[in-house]
Order: C-alpha cells, then sequence, then structure tokens
C-alpha cells in the first residue's frame, strides 16, 4: 500500500465531491426514493385519493399476462443487442486494426454514429425502412420479401434491434479498438512464431486477452439495451404492434405517463431497477472470474 | 540445427529509409552470432527479417541452406526470445511452454514429455502451474527460454532478451545463456547494444553502425583489430582515445591537433603529412618511473577510484586540453591525484591508426 495523501483542511474534500453528489441525489436517489414510496401507493384516476396499499401492486403487475410478455420481449431484445452490437463491434476493431493507411479518417466515420441521439438514430432506422416510403423497405419489397413492420412484430422486433445495435457499435467498437491497442505486438508476433496461424492467434491469444474490455462492455451494453433504448423504441415502433416490442422500460413509461397508472408503473420500475442490480452483480460475481486482467 | 547465411539483406521501409543497407553474414551450425551496435543501427530489423516478422527488401536469408524469404515466421522453424518476454499472461507457464508444440500437433504425452525436460534444465519444475505475472523477472526470461528450447528449432534468436533484468541477474543469465546454448548446440543469432553481453557471448561479432556491418570477426579480433573508428570507440569499456593529429616530419610521430608529438613504438607509421586519428585504448597505456622512457607527460584532470582500477583523465602537458583529452586505466593502488602530472608510455604495438577522413583502420 503506498502511502496516502492526507488534507489537513476537513471541509474542503466534502466540498470537492459535493457537485458530484448533488447531481446523484437529485437525478438517481431522489427519483429512485420517489418510485420506491409510490410503488406502495395506489391514487383513484382523478389523482385526489391516495392511499397505502402495501405489495399489492407488485402482487398485481407480476400477474399480468402482458408484463410477462413484457419480460420475454426484453430478454430477445437486450440478448440481441448486446450480442450483435458487441460482435459486429469487434469484428470491425479487429479490421480496423489492420488498416494502415488512413486509419485516423476510418476510426473517426466509425465512431461519429454515437453522437447521434437515439430518438434520431430511431427515425432515421424509420425512415428507411417505412413500409410506404422507406428506401430499404422497397427493396426488400421488390426482392420479394413481404416487408412490413407496422403489422408484424418480429419484423418490428428486428427493426429496433438493428437500429439499438447499429447506435451502440460505434461506442463498443471504440473499446475494442483501444483494447486491442493495448496487447503487446511481441505477442502476437511470438504466437505467430509460435505456428498459430491469424484464426487461431485469434481466438487463443487476442480474445482473452480482451476480456476485460469485452466483459466492461457486456455490462454496459446490458444496461443500454435495458434502459437507454427507449427512445429508439419510442420513434420506431412505440411498443407495436401490439405489445411485440413492449419492453419493460416502455411499459413503465407507457403505464404510467399514457395510461396513468402511476402504482403500476412505480412498482415496474422498482422491480426493473432490482432486475439491473442483480444482472449487474451476476455478471461481476461469475463472468469476471473468468476475466484475466493484465 | 542449421547454418543461417544472409546474403547482401537490405531492409528499405516505405521507398525511402534504408534500415539495413547490405550485410552478409554466414553463421555456421551450432555458433552464436552476436549482433551488437547503438540503438537505430539497424540489428533488431536484421533479426525480425530473419525470423520473418519484418519483409525482406533485397538479398537473400537461408536457414539450413535453403532460402526462406517468402516464408511465414512458423514455417522457418526458428523459436524467438523478446526483449520484454512476451509470455502469453492468461496462460500457465505450462501452457506458454506447450502452446507451440500444441500449434503443431505434436502428441499429448510428447508435449508433457518435452515441457518436464525443459523445465528441468531450466529449474522451472515448480513454477509450472503459476502464471507469468506471479513470477520474477528472471524466472519470465527462463519460461521465455523454455518455450524456446522445446520446440528444438533450427536457431535460436534472442532479441535484447536480458535488458529488462537489474545488473546482477544479467550477468547470472548471461552464462546460464551461453552454457545453454553450447550444451544444444543450436546456432543463434542474439541481439545486444551491451559490449559485455556481445563479447562474452560471441562466436562471431557483427558490429553495426547505421545498418551497415562494420566489421565481422571474433571478439578477440575486434578488440586487437577495431577496422573502423566506430568499432574501436563502440568495443572497450572504457573506450578507446581516439586523437586527432597528422604525421609529422622526421619520424616523431603523430602531431596532435594540440601541438604535442607521440611517437607509438611497433607501429607502421603512414606517408608523412597525412592526417589520422591516433587510437589506444586506456589499458594500454603504462605508467613509467622515469620521465626519459615516457612517449609523453599526462596532466590529470580527474581521478576515478573503481577499487581495482583507477582512471586518470587528463592531456598532454604540452597538449590542448580539449581536443587532445586522454582516459589512463591505472592499477587500483596507485595514488593519482588531480593535477599531477604522470610519465606514460603506450605499450608496445598497441596504437591503431585510422584514416582522418575515411575513418577506416591504416
Amino acid at each position: 500500500m503506498s502511502a496516502r495523501v492526507t488534507f489537513p483542511n476537513k471541509i474542503l474534500p466534502y466540498a470537492l465531491i459535493l457537485p458530484q453528489l448533488v447531481i446523484v441525489g437529485i437525478f438517481f436517489y431522489w427519483p429512485a426514493s420517489q418510485a420506491l414510496y409510490q410503488s406502495v401507493l395506489r391514487e383513484d384516476p382523478f389523482g385526489l385519493r391516495t392511499t397505502f396499499v402495501g405489495l399489492a401492486n407488485f402482487r398485481h403487475v407480476l400477474t399480468q399476462p402482458s408484463y410477462i410478455n413484457s419480460l420475454q420481449t426484453t430478454a430477445v431484445f437486450s440478448i440481441a443487442v448486446a450480442f450483435i452490437a458487441m460482435s459486429v463491434a469487434l469484428l470491425l476493431a479487429v479490421m480496423a486494426d489492420k488498416v494502415i493507411k488512413g486509419k485516423g479518417f476510418y476510426r473517426t466515420m466509425m465512431i461519429w454514429p454515437y453522437a447521434v441521439a437515439p430518438a434520431i438514430a430511431g427515425m432515421v432506422w424509420l425512415f428507411m425502412f417505412n413500409p410506404t416510403m422507406g428506401t430499404f423497405a422497397y427493396m426488400l419489397r421488390s426482392a420479394g420479401y413481404a416487408w412490413d413492420p407496422l403489422l408484424k412484430g418480429d419484423q418490428a422486433m428486428i427493426l429496433i434491434i438493428a437500429a439499438a445495435a447499429w447506435k451502440q457499435i460505434s461506442y463498443n467498437f471504440l473499446f475494442f479498438v483501444a483494447g486491442l491497442q493495448a496487447i503487446p505486438k511481441t505477442l502476437i508476433e511470438a504466437a505467430a512464431i509460435d505456428g498459430a496461424g491469424e484464426t487461431k492467434r485469434f481466438w487463443t491469444i487476442v480474445f482473452p486477452l480482451l476480456a476485460p474490455t469485452t466483459f466492461f462492455l457486456l455490462v454496459i451494453n446490458t444496461t443500454y439495451a435495458f434502459f437507454d433504448t427507449f427512445g429508439i423504441i419510442h420513434a420506431v415502433t412505440g411498443g407495436g404492434p401490439g405489445k411485440a416490442t413492449e419492453t419493460l422500460v416502455y411499459k413503465v413509461y407507457h403505464d404510467g405517463f399514457v395510461n396513468l397508472i402511476l402504482g403500476d408503473s412505480a412498482a415496474q420500475s422498482v422491480i426493473l431497477m432490482v432486475m439491473v442490480i442483480a444482472l449487474t452483480a451476476i455478471q461481476f460475481r461469475y463472468v469476471e472470474k473468468k476475466v484475466h486482467y493484465g | 540445427m542449421a547454418t543461417v547465411e544472409l546474403k547482401d539483406v537490405r531492409k528499405v521501409y516505405g521507398g525511402k529509409v534504408e534500415a539495413v543497407k547490405g550485410v552478409s553474414i554466414d553463421i555456421p551450425d551450432g555458433q552464436m552470432c552476436v549482433l551488437v551496435g547503438p540503438s537505430g543501427c539497424g540489428k533488431s530489423t536484421l533479426l525480425r527479417m530473419i525470423a520473418g516478422l519484418e519483409e525482406i527488401t533485397d538479398g537473400t536469408v537461408s536457414i539450413g541452406g535453403q532460402v526462406v524469404n517468402t516464408f511465414g515466421p512458423a514455417e522457418r522453424d526458428i523459436a524467438m526470445v523478446f526483449q520484454n518476454y512476451a509470455l502469453y499472461p492468461h496462460m500457465k507457464v505450462y501452457d506458454n511452454m506447450a502452446y507451440g508444440l500444441r500449434n503443431r500437433g505434436t502428441p499429448k504425452d510428447e508435449i508433457d514429455r518435452r515441457v518436464r525436460e525443459a523445465a528441468g534444465i531450466l529449474g522451472l519444475e515448480d513454477f509450472l502451474e503459476r502464471k507469468p505475472r506471479e513470477l520474477s523477472g528472471g524466472q519470465r526470461q527462463r519460461v521465455a527460454m523454455g518455450r524456446a528450447i522445446v520446440r528444438k528449432p533450427k536457431a535460436f534468436l534472442f532479441d535484447e532478451p536480458l535488458s529488462n533484468l537489474d545488473a546482477k541477474l544479467r550477468g547470472q543469465m548471461r552464462i546460464e545463456i551461453k552454457s545453454l546454448q553450447r550444451s544444444l548446440g543450436v546456432t543463434s543469432v542474439y541481439v545486444t547494444h551491451d559490449q559485455v553481453e556481445a563479447m562474452t557471448l560471441a562466436d562471431t561479432l557483427v558490429v553495426m553502425n547505421s545498418g551497415v556491418a562494420e566489421q565481422i570477426d571474433t571478439p578477440l579480433a575486434i578488440y586487437e583489430k577495431p577496422a573502423s573508428v566506430f568499432v574501436a570507440g563502440f568495443i572497450g569499456s572504457p573506450a578507446m582515445n581516439l586523437l586527432a593529429g597528422e604525421i609529422a616530419e622526421n619520424g616523431r610521430g603523430v602531431k596532435l591537433v594540440g601541438g604535442a608529438y607521440l611517437k607509438p613504438r611497433d607501429t607502421v607509421l603512414p606517408e608523412v603529412g597525412r592526417s589520422v586519428l591516433l587510437g589506444v585504448r586506456p589499458e594500454h597505456l603504462t605508467l613509467v618511473s622515469d620521465a626519459n622512457n615516457a612517449d609523453f607527460q599526462l596532466k590529470v584532470t580527474t581521478v576515478e577510484t573503481l577499487g581495482a582500477d583507477t582512471l586518470a583523465h587528463g592531456h598532454p602537458v604540452d597538449g590542448d586540453p580539449k581536443s587532445s583529452e586522454l582516459i589512463v586505466r591505472l592499477s587500483g593502488d596507485v595514488q593519482v591525484r588531480h593535477g599531477d602530472v604522470l610519465p606514460l608510455a603506450i605499450d608496445a604495438g598497441k596504437a591503431h591508426m585510422f584514416d582522418a577522413g575515411t575513418g577506416k583502420r591504416i
């Protein structure tokens, strides 16, 4: 343990972390506690009377078929988004690592999509694949494929998965490129001398050494797919057709702000919060054990 | 086990920068060739070209009589030890050593036998189940060596393998590498910038400077007859004294730039008036008791006491303090102080003459 720097001033350290605490407090702890509080209350339709109902909201939510459906939708959506976004980004990063001319330009172009707001990204994809006016929809139909995400749930799902994954690829790409650069070139050379071909080198040397990056991105991508994809879903499908693309976070919004069932919505967001905490804990507890840090 | 031959090997980067300018070396089977030179002299590039990690612009590299220019590193059947060891950090020591054999489809029991044999030679038996990060620098170096020897390759390539170790361990590993290479009898190419490693390890020593092999010979021959001013200054510590001057008339020897005259004995002098560099190693200057037997008088400016030796820095009394600065290696029991004047003689036949223009030996 290295010697710690100590500050004689007792107030300054707290003053320095105060802005961060204020932000976290206002934008996380306060709303989270409000949600917790709301989740045990029930309001009448006009918001005039509020009664304490204990865990009734939770019981109600967990027995709803639409909630179970939403759980399944979220599982499919999140796994697909995280897997696609990470594997495509890894592939692109490995290829970018080989580019010699115009490396900077190529990377910059790869990172740009990250700067696009989720709702805008959703709109772009919506336009491209809109059954009446979308270029890609037109191409799909002329190729003989009956494309209509406005009516077909699975197609709508594919569309939002593609849009959400596409948006996250840039971010993952950035981290994978950095991760690849951190692998000493001599290791690759030693493996080449040891008779490992390109594919073998990737799976036996590069991929294991990228594990810390991959693990970090797995955590980030899971939370992204759970929460940050709201804008895309809202812009592209609005949870439809039917309830085919209604993920948990979208259902929280829909039940709470559209249907105004505040108690249910709050209970759902509490469940969602617990789920993500549990998921992250599991990732750290079990997956991280397999990760080798430098 | 094989010979390694380089013929006019050149390396040009991007059509402009010539890193290696036509080097030819023949390394007989089982011998150790050391490439030594300052950073950026092209020694590592040359080694990487032998390994197949760097494309050969021109010339040929042959291993075991076969030209391997177009072969990948794996096909050349060589093993390399890197400066930073390049151990696979996520694999145990055992797997690090077995990796190359597994890639070549060696049977499992054969791998196990060879890995344990190599571990036995290198004293690594107790560490086979450990990860590289749990080992000390010297142990990692041994694992890197082990990874090379289990494969029984045609040649070993060493790229400054000891420069990450502390001085004591470096000396110890140097001896181990030497005896290991001897007992296995594997042809080796060893790159270093450390002249002690170069002198002690080499059967053949190649002194490189800005992409050119300045001299290729046995270490002792290079020490005794350096082919150029560069080699003279690079091999030997402290470095050889090099004094600019020209050949004086009437057989008075060399007239140094500062005005002093020096006449080395048993040395054939070139024609009168030629500009030369006179080279004398610090250990080839002897303190004489009688000023009449002295070749010159040294005015001492600085003294370094090392215990076994004493190094006296100074200049000839009648010479220029800057341009004719000299170092003398004296026995440790000689008492010398700043400001002393020492009568010195150049050992017979130990002076070197270099052409001042070309830097080549005369």
